[in-house]
């Protein structure tokens, strides 16, 4: 981003530091282990996510993207921290993760790896195509897209597993915001409606989960196997 | 008006099944009913696309060509022989005090059928993203209806890996959209990107083509991002395996063949051969494993792994194997569901899906043995049935577009799938009966279905009509070579 100097406006600005704020969301949702906490970094990662859109707004007077913010804040800093929270039980909520599959500074570590991937990965796209805002946006989004997927893997509760895809999705439509900012309303409504059915649906899954087998700890499901 | 009452009937079958009532039989009939008529409907769609229209609807929300009315009609025929089979399947499986369950079954089906409908008629790529994320949730429940740890196990593992599939696709999908605007392009769908072609920068299209390769490739579970589906399918009741087996080689291929037109010239072969490499490691990776199974809706479940692999693998090689890769599509789609409901009855009748409990069902029962017979040869493409002659068009378009070593892969594989198949088929049917038992009468709903569901794979295999061919030669040339 070398020519960031000279255009930095304040809404500029701001937009980094949601980005950075994005991206500190990503590291927190592999290194908290209370699984209530894991929420709670969602939904301030999904603030974020919601403050990006608004700035955009402002800048590019596409005004569709305030509405974004508004369904973003709506459906995942308050409805799905909710229904997650409140479709699982509560000692599933309170569970802290002891045994995990890699210890947290190794997973931070990687986690770093792959934000610096996502930067290396980006940078060639951006070329074909430049516009305001993709250097910022692009890569902290492929970099969250990254990093959920990794948390996925290294996750061994339930929840925290649902916060990692769910975290996948805020970080391609961050980038999208710089990409795709043209998508029609509509489209985006209808992405928020499915981002709510993966919480509801997951959710469910793991209250069922939790009743059927008494644990959350979707990484020792090992009976269906090959043998 | 007729592709958007194609998505309305299945929607307005789930809100009648839902309506309490004592009769526990009023759910399965009215899905019956509905699915009926979308079957109707779909191929009257599929005639008018077949004479080369287009088909559009809701001021363009919706539309279909060939290949997307090739992809419907097979959809929605699987979505009725289903309905069919779940009807005799819910009332053993449940408890008769249990109509909430079965109620509660049919919604699920019917809204899933719809999620699975809608994908090859919607125009935006945006929306077809959202319907194929649909189409996981709304079967997730479906997956887990034995509702024991074993089945909450394969639900979860199916939601979360299809789900992280569906977001690395999203990202793909919004890259698209980017080269679209890049490009000049004003409508995201796939005519409008069609159209501007030539003029969308092509590492964008090329990185958005592997994102969406990987992400809905896992929806596909194209190995290596099959870990999901084996244990989906031992779990699931059969109807829903057949529907899920229908969606993985029919809709998701659909999605990702929808790109090769983007590449313009030369480039075509670039992603042809991504096709090729995973198309051939899914069916070389099924072939493999189908030896070693021990479950038989297992040995459906890598059987469908196979034929997506081998459907994608035709695709890449181009020429004259893409119409193969669409007669594969079309015989595979109408011959697995007829696997899955003999596997079904054969379970049913033996009261266990091991392979080796299973000898000997041919004494036991004939008719059911007879049908896993015919269930295992019309899967893996022997003479009678249709997937025989599309296999056949395969390889000969692949040979006759110079793809020698794809083609002797895919031979090898296709051979080494038909052996592991019929070697365990064989040995349930003909075997010595291990158990002695009283044998159940035959339900009449199975015996319907299973007659039902193999008459196309027979008839087809037999002689194609001209209207059928011109639909798939339609379809093949939607892939832009």
């Amino acid at each position: 981003m070398p020519d960031l100097h000279q255009t930095l406006s304040l809404a500029n600005e701001l937009n980094l530091l949601a980005a950075g704020l994005f991206l500190l969301g990503s590291f927190g949702l592999i290194a908290t282990r209370q699984v209530l906490d894991c929420v709670a970094v969602f939904a301030w990662q999904s603030l974020m996510l919601a403050a990006s859109a608004a700035l955009v707004a402002h800048e590019t007077h596409l005004g569709h993207l305030y509405v974004v913010a508004g369904i973003t804040i709506a459906t995942k800093t308050l409805l799905i921290p909710w229904l997650l929270t409140r479709t699982s039980s509560e000692r599933v909520v309170a569970r802290r993760e002891i045994s995990q599959t890699l210890n947290v500074p190794t997973s931070l570590l990687i986690g770093l790896g792959l934000a610096a991937c996502a930067y290396f990965l980006a940078a060639p796209l951006e070329a074909t195509a430049p516009g305001a805002r993709i250097g910022v946006n692009l890569p902290i989004g492929l970099a969250t897209l990254l990093m959920g997927a990794f948390t996925v893997t290294v996750r061994r509760e339930a929840l925290p597993q649902v916060l990692g895809i769910l975290s996948m999705e805020n970080g391609a439509f961050f980038a999208g915001l710089a990409i795709a900012s043209g998508l029609p309303l509509f489209a985006e409504l209808a992405a928020a409606f499915d981002v709510l059915i993966i919480a509801l649906v997951m959710g469910l899954l793991t209250r069922k989960l939790h009743e059927r087998t008494g644990s959350t700890a979707v990484a020792d499901l090992t009976e269906l196997r090959e043998e | 008006m007729i592709l958007l009452l194609i998505i309305l009937l299945p929607l307005a079958a789930a809100i009648l099944s839902f309506w309490p009532s004592h009769r526990r039989s009023i759910p399965g009939v009215v899905t019956v009913g509905a699915t009926g008529a979308s079957v109707v409907l779909a191929l009257d769609v599929a005639a008018r696309c077949a004479s080369g229209v287009i088909m559009t609807g809701l001021s363009g929300a919706l539309w279909c060509d060939a290949f997307g009315a090739l992809v419907l009609v097979v959809c929605a025929f699987a979505g009725f022989t289903a309905a069919l089979f779940s009807i005799g399947f819910t009332r053993r499986a449940t408890h008769p005090m249990e109509s909430l369950r079965v109620r509660r079954y049919f919604v699920r089906l019917d809204v899933f059928l719809a999620s699975v409908l809608v994908v090859p008629v919607l125009a935006n790529v945006a929306f077809v993203w959202i319907a194929v994320a649909l189409t996981t949730l709304l079967s997730v429940f479906l997956v887990s209806f034995n509702r024991n740890a074993p089945a909450l196990e394969a639900a979860w593992k199916y939601a979360v890996l299809t789900s992280m599939g569906a977001a690395l696709a999203l990202f793909g999908v919004l890259l698209l959209h980017w080269s679209m605007r890049a490009g000049g392009g004003h409508t995201f769908t796939w005519a409008g990107l069609n159209a501007v072609a030539k003029t969308l920068p092509l590492t964008l299209v090329k990185v958005s083509f592997l994102f969406m390769l990987v992400g809905y490739g896992t929806k596909a579970a194209l190995v290596p991002f099959h870990a999901w589906l084996p244990d989906v399918y031992s779990q699931a009741p059969a109807a829903v395996g057949a529907l899920l087996s229908v969606l993985e080689t029919t809709v998701l291929p659909y999605v990702l063949l929808r790109m090769l037109p983007l590449f313009p010239g030369a480039s075509v072969r670039w992603a042809g051969s991504w096709l090729m490499v995973f198309g051939l490691l899914s069916a070389g990776g099924a072939a493999l494993l189908l030896i070693q199974v021990k479950d038989l809706k297992r040995l459906f479940a890598y059987s469908t792994i196979e034929n997506a692999g081998i459907i994608l693998a035709a695709a890449g090689m181009g020429g004259a194997a893409g119409y193969g890769a669409m007669y594969q599509l079309m015989a595979h789609a109408l011959a697995k569901p007829f696997g899955f409901f003999a596997a079904g009855t054969a379970i049913f009748f033996l009261g266990t899906g091991q392979l080796k409990a299973m000898q000997g069902l041919g004494r036991r029962s004939p008719w059911a043995g007879a049908a896993l017979l015919a269930g295992g040869l019309a899967v893996t493409g022997a003479p009678p049935f249709a997937l025989f002659l599309s296999e056949l068009s395969i390889l000969a378009g692949g040979a006759a577009a110079h793809r020698l070593v794809p083609v002797a892969l895919l031979t090898l594989f296709m051979v080494m799938a038909f052996s592991a198949v019929l070697y365990h088929i064989v040995r349930i049917v003909f075997g010595e009966p291990t158990g002695e038992g009283p044998v159940p009468s035959f339900p009449k709903t199975f015996a319907l279905t299973l007659a039902i569901s193999l008459a196309p794979v027979l008839v087809l295999g037999m002689s194609l009509p001209a209207g059928v061919q011109q639909l798939m030669r339609l379809a093949a040339a939607t892939l832009g070579r």
